[in-house]
């Protein structure tokens, strides 16, 4: 059963892979999303039979992957609590993705290489969760940033989408790199990469010093330090975020099966399944608290004053895989897997509503071209509100248990820098609120500002763009007045440019696209509610069994519990502060963000070019490698080794060769001469050799 | 003063070099050289058949009646070559044949 859950998608991919042409775009989608429907079936039998401990934890081996030496990698697919989590969201997100991708991209000429790229992100992520040993994880590990990179750059003929690819690609490698260099610690020190034999070791490994470069350092805070590179990498965290708000250039389901939901939690996943190790390091968990923290807090900053509907929700993933990492950093593993497993439903659904909204207005993103949607699309705008109040953490929502309990576990933990984790998490829940609660007042809220065509107002939208491109200052667009008489027709102009051959009127998706949305959408009310005590409360203990392991100081699940009231409420009166503010901002006293954008210009302009994040890395990291490549082509290479090696050479040759071409006149009579001296000169030699 | 071998060697030495320096100095015509060739072979034919009077040997002669023979053929070859050379080029002044030219 399990087999058939990892490999149907791969089946799926092939299919539709290699005889797309052969069984048509409708057949490719039928074949794909149904393969993921018996997927997800399956999954949740695994999961309710784990669950109730019928189905005991184990790994069966597939078969042998490689052996070298004392290195012996076999293909297994292990099953317990962890793994059917991770299954039950992998393969729920990706069928109803791929059911909502037939209605979203029904306009798309290469259908069958969009399902099957789905098909495979899915088949790589369920290897990643289902590995037994560190490099089975790393194949799936890769194998989903072959899909992202793939279906990021899916629209291969805009510029943008294939450097957002590149730029994805690239920056996980630097997490990459430090995941092998982990894995390659992990093996020095245990002798092996299969999970029970590595948690066996674990134990013993606790303050073992390691000699590196004439220091001491204690070997598992260093070989989880490098694993959690990898992580930080792959669930987008501070410092290597920046590709996840460019990977939105890729198609909306993929940004909200893989940038959302599924690919950027492996990350999670990875440090929750090694939690045997990070127990054994608590220096590399504070470090993975105060990063977490971090992110969370710096990614809602710049969520405030995005305008593009989609980066909007990224950042918020960004700031979400924080709020987990602060989860897991505190000790509190189950707490992140669990908020995994809910963001999981609520991000998705805001993904896919927001994708709803784009489709409606015909591939507008930028939500300072919406307003009004309410009435036109009120299926989409219900679901956008429930999909808010869970992120939000609106009680009894699925974030309201999850986030809260990560705040909560952040406060009573002792860990070094859990304090600082607290605050930033805390006052991120209040940004959350805002951004979120401001999403859906400037898309569905206030006056329209979309319109009739006017082909006039077409130049001044641009203009306006280009202005807003440039300077981003936040045009007067944001709420209704005087220049929306200009934007809002110029978005008709925009809209037909793209050869879009709709009305304009904003229109409800089809049904296809919404069924998806409805389920979500009990997944981000219910799920919190229903699994709560399963995942994080009283059975959690018997629920987990040993896929999460506890140090025997770590009691983070029971202080937790113990806290006091008021932190207990802090979040939910963040989240009820930051709603107040947006209701204020946008509904209430619109205008009054454009005031406080002009008021403190060097904040906005801070937050709204994301940190400088982009231009310090170009600066640090980019010129210097322009440079350096520059120095070695033009300078190596050119100057030096062509030079001096293969073009000089040549040229000598053929200078040598353009003099002696000189002597071939081409008359007989001289090479008759020649010869004539020569064999003068050979009977001279004899002759005057021979005399003695 | 005696006919001696001294004077055929030195007679076929003279036509061997006006042979050579028929081809090399020759700046006009293909068929003065190929008269030039004929001279040299000509001038060890005189050796040969001197050779072989002096020391009482045959071989000599009838190896210089096949020489004669081969020229002939030869020359023969040479003309039908130069024919068609003419035939293709309009010209068969040495200044014109250096197709060779590097």
């Amino acid at each position: 059963m399990i087999t058939a859950i990892v490999f149907l998608p791969l089946v799926g991919f092939l299919i539709a892979g290699l005889f797309g042409r052969q069984i048509g775009a409708r057949g490719a989608e039928i074949l794909t999303t149904s393969f993921l429907f018996v997927a997800c079936l399956l999954a949740w039998i695994v999961f309710f039979e784990v669950a109730e401990g019928a189905l005991p934890a184990s790994a069966p081996v597939l078969g042998a992957w490689f052996t070298s030496g004392t290195l012996k990698v076999d293909w297994a697919l292990r099953v317990d609590t962890l793994t059917a989590v991770m299954l039950i969201v992998v393969t729920s997100v990706s069928a109803l993705v791929h059911l909502y991708s037939i209605g979203y991209m029904h306009e798309d000429s290469s259908r069958p290489r969009f399902f099957a790229y789905l098909s495979l992100f899915t088949f790589a992520m369920l290897m990643l969760v289902t590995a037994d040993n560190l490099l089975q994880m790393f194949f799936g590990w890769e194998g989903v940033g072959l899909a992202s990179y793939l279906l990021i750059g899916f629209w291969y003929e805009k510029p943008s989408a294939n450097a957002a690819a590149i730029k994805a690609f690239v920056v996980n490698r630097v997490g990459d790199f430090g995941f092998a260099l982990g894995i390659f610690m992990v093996f020095v020190l245990t002798n092996s990469v299969g999970f029970d034999q590595i948690f066996a070791a674990a134990p013993g490994l606790a303050n073992k010093p390691i000699h590196v470069f004439s220091h001491d350092l204690d070997a598992m805070t260093v070989a989880c330090l490098l694993l959690f590179m990898g992580a930080m990498g792959k669930s987008a965290q501070f410092l290597l975020h920046t590709w996840l708000p460019d990977a939105m250039e890729g198609p909306t389901p993929v940004s909200a099966l893989i940038h959302a939901a599924t690919m950027v939690t492996a990350g999670i996943f990875m440090v929750a399944r090694l939690s045997p190790l990070f127990e054994q390091a608590p220096a590399a968990l504070s470090f993975v608290t105060i990063i977490g923290g971090t992110t969370a807090f710096f990614a809602a900053t710049i969520a405030l004053v995005q305008t593009d509907i989609k980066r909007v929700i990224a950042y918020s993933t960004c700031s979400q895989l924080g709020y987990m990492f602060v989860g897991l950093g505190v000790g509190g593993y189950s707490l992140g897997i669990f908020h995994l497993f809910t963001h999981a439903f609520f991000k998705a659904l805001l993904f896919l509503g927001a994708g709803s909204v784009i489709h409606a207005m015909h591939h507008e993103q930028d939500m300072r071209m919406m307003g009004g949607l309410r009435t036109r699309i009120p299926f989409t705008f219900w679901m956008m509100t429930i999909g808010t109040l869970a992120l939000t953490g609106f009680p009894f929502t699925a974030g309201y248990y999850s986030k809260d309990a990560i705040i909560e576990a952040a406060f009573a933990s002792e860990r070094t820098g859990s304090l600082y984790a607290f605050l930033l998490v805390t006052l991120a829940a209040g940004l959350t609120s805002f951004y979120s609660w401001r999403l859906v007042f400037l898309t569905f809220f206030g006056a329209p500002r979309w319109g009739a065509a006017d082909p006039q107002a077409h130049a001044a939208h641009d203009q306006a763009q280009e202005d807003s491109t440039e300077t981003h200052s936040e045009p007067l667009a944001h709420e209704p007045g005087a220049d929306n008489a200009a934007d809002a027709p110029a978005h008709n102009a925009h809209a037909s440019g793209h050869g879009d051959t709709h009305a304009v009127e904003p229109h409800e998706s089809p049904k296809v696209m919404l069924i998806p949305l409805a389920l979500l959408a009990i997944g981000a009310l219910f799920a919190g509610l229903a699994f709560q005590s399963l995942f994080i409360g009283e059975a959690g203990g018997e629920f987990w069994k040993s896929a999460l392991f506890y140090g025997p100081g770590n009691h983070i699940l029971a202080a937790r519990e113990e806290i006091p009231k008021f932190a207990a409420f802090l979040p939910t009166l963040m989240m009820a502060g930051g709603f107040l503010l947006a209701l204020y901002m946008y509904i209430l006293a619109p205008g009054t963000s454009e005031a406080l954008a002009t008021a403190n210009p060097l904040l906005y302009n801070f937050l709204l070019n994301k940190w400088y994040f982009d231009e310090l890395y170009d600066v640090i990291f980019v010129r210097p490698a322009f440079f350096i490549g520059n120095l070695f082509w033009k300078g190596g290479d050119q100057a030096i080794i062509d030079r001096f090696g293969p073009d000089g050479i040549a040229a000598r040759v053929v200078d040598v060769t353009g003099r002696v071409v000189k002597l071939q006149s081409g008359y007989v009579y001289h090479y008759a001469f020649a010869m004539l001296i020569g064999v003068a000169a050979m009977i001279t030699w004899y002759l005057v050799g021979g005399v003695h | 003063m005696t006919i001696g071998l001294n004077q055929y060697l030195i007679v076929a030495a003279i036509l061997f070099t006006l042979g050579v320096a028929g081809i090399i100095l020759n700046r006009r015509n293909i068929i003065i050289i190929l008269m030039s060739v004929e001279l040299i072979l000509l001038s060890v034919n005189i050796n040969l058949v001197a050779f072989s009077a002096f020391l009482g040997d045959l071989t000599g002669q009838i190896f210089a009646l096949f020489i004669l023979t081969v020229a002939a053929a030869e020359a023969a070859i040479g003309l039908a070559i130069l024919v068609t050379y003419y035939r293709n080029r309009g010209s068969i002044a040495v200044e014109d044949v250096n197709l060779m030219k590097g």
